[in-house]
C-alpha cells in the first residue's frame, strides 16, 4: 500500500489495482454460484433448442396430446412452486438464526420435491409402459433428455439438501453452511425458473399442437 | 485497509439480502400462482385461439421468469458490484443466439431439404 501511494499523486484517478487486496474466505462464492447457474442455463438452452428443432418429429408415434395429462403436471408445477416459496421460509428462519424452523421449512421443502419427482417418474413410467419411449421418435428423445435433466437436477437438489441439513444438525448455522444454505437457495429457485420455461414449452405448448 | 473491511462489509450484506423479507416472498409466490394458472387455464379450456394462446402463454412465461429472479433470486443490479447482472446479461445474449439460430437454421434446412424419400417418410 506504501509503494502505491509513493506513485501516485493525490487525486489522479486510479485505473489498475493499486496493490492485492485480500479476500475473505467465501466472499466470492456467491458471484461463482451464480457463473455455475449461467453455465448450467446454458445447458438447458441449448436442450431447449433440440426440443425446439425435434419436438414435431413424431415418427408416426405418439404426439403431445396422446400422452400428456395437463392436470398432472399443473399439480407437478404448483409443488415446485411451493417448495421455492419454503424455501424462501428456510432462508428468512436462517436470518433470524431460528435453526429448529428453519430445518422445519427444509424438511418441508424436500418433501415437496421428492413429490414432485414421484409425479415425474410417475409420468415417465407411465408413458415407457405405453411404448412411449426415448427411442419411440425424436420428440420423445428430446423430451426425455430435456424434462429428464431438469428431474435430474432436482435429484441432486435433494441429495444436497439433505446433506446441508444434516451438516446443520451437527455444526450448527455457521458462516460456512449459511453460505451453503445460500447457495443451494439460487440452485433451487433456478430449477423452479428452469421448470417455467419447461411447462410453458414442453407441456402447454405441446398440448396446442 | 478501507477497501478491506468495505469488501467485507459488501460480501455480509449480500449474504443477508438473499433471504428477501416474507413478504417479497409472498408476493413473489402470489404473482407466480397467478402467471402459471392463467396459462394452464386457458390451455385446458381451450377456449381462445390457438396462436393466440401461444403468443399469451409465452409472455406469461417471460414475466414470470422476471418475478423469479426478483423476488426469489433476489437479482439486482448492485450484488456483487453489478457482476451478477452482467453473467445475466450475457447468458441471455449467448441463449437468444443459441436459440433463435438453431430454430431458424434447422427449420430452414427442413423447409428446404431436397424431398428424396418421401415415399417411405411421412412426417
Amino acid at each position: 500500500m506504501t509503494i502505491a501511494t509513493g506513485t501516485i499523486k493525490a487525486g489522479e484517478p486510479v485505473f489498475y489495482v493499486v496493490d492485492e487486496h485480500d479476500h475473505p474466505e467465501g466472499s466470492s462464492t456467491q458471484l461463482g454460484f451464480w457463473i455455475y447457474l449461467m453455465s448450467d442455463c446454458l445447458i438447458f438452452a441449448i436442450l431447449f433448442a433440440v426440443y425446439g428443432v425435434l419436438g414435431a418429429k413424431y415418427a408416426a408415434g405418439p404426439a403431445p396430446k396422446d400422452l400428456f395429462d395437463l392436470s398432472l403436471v399443473a399439480v407437478n408445477t404448483s409443488f415446485l412452486l411451493l417448495s421455492s416459496l419454503t424455501y424462501g421460509f428456510a432462508m428468512l428462519s436462517m436470518q433470524q438464526n431460528r435453526v429448529g424452523a428453519m430445518q422445519g421449512w427444509l424438511v418441508v421443502t424436500g418433501l415437496f420435491g421428492l413429490a414432485f419427482l414421484g409425479i415425474e417418474l410417475t409420468e415417465f413410467a407411465h408413458m415407457i409402459h405405453e411404448g412411449a419411449t426415448p427411442q419411440r421418435s425424436a420428440f420423445l428423445s428430446s423430451f426425455f433428455t430435456l424434462v429428464g435433466t431438469h428431474g435430474l437436477h432436482v435429484t441432486f437438489g435433494l441429495i444436497w439438501l439433505v446433506t446441508l441439513m444434516v451438516q446443520v444438525k451437527r455444526f450448527g448455522l455457521i458462516e460456512a453452511n449459511r453460505r451453503r444454505l445460500v447457495c443451494l437457495s439460487m440452485f433451487w429457485h433456478f430449477l423452479d425458473v428452469i421448470w417455467i420455461g419447461v411447462f410453458t414449452f414442453v407441456y402447454l405448448m405441446g398440448m396446442l399442437r | 485497509m478501507s477497501s478491506d473491511v468495505h469488501a467485507h462489509a459488501d460480501a455480509h450484506q449480500s449474504a443477508d439480502d438473499h433471504a428477501g423479507t416474507r413478504q417479497g416472498q409472498l408476493i413473489g409466490f402470489g404473482l407466480s400462482v397467478v402467471l402459471t394458472a392463467i396459462p394452464f387455464l386457458l390451455v385446458m379450456s381451450g377456449s381462445l385461439d390457438k396462436q393466440v394462446t401461444a403468443l399469451i402463454i409465452m409472455a406469461f412465461a417471460a414475466v414470470q421468469v422476471v418475478v423469479h429472479m426478483v423476488f426469489f433470486l433476489h437479482m439486482n443490479t448492485k450484488a456483487e458490484g453489478g457482476w451478477t447482472m452482467m453473467a445475466l446479461i450475457f447468458t441471455i445474449i449467448m441463449v437468444v443466439i443459441a436459440l433463435s439460430g438453431s430454430l431458424w437454421v434447422m427449420h430452414h434446412l427442413t423447409t428446404n431439404m431436397m424431398p428424396v424419400h418421401e415415399m417411405g417418410q411421412t412426417p
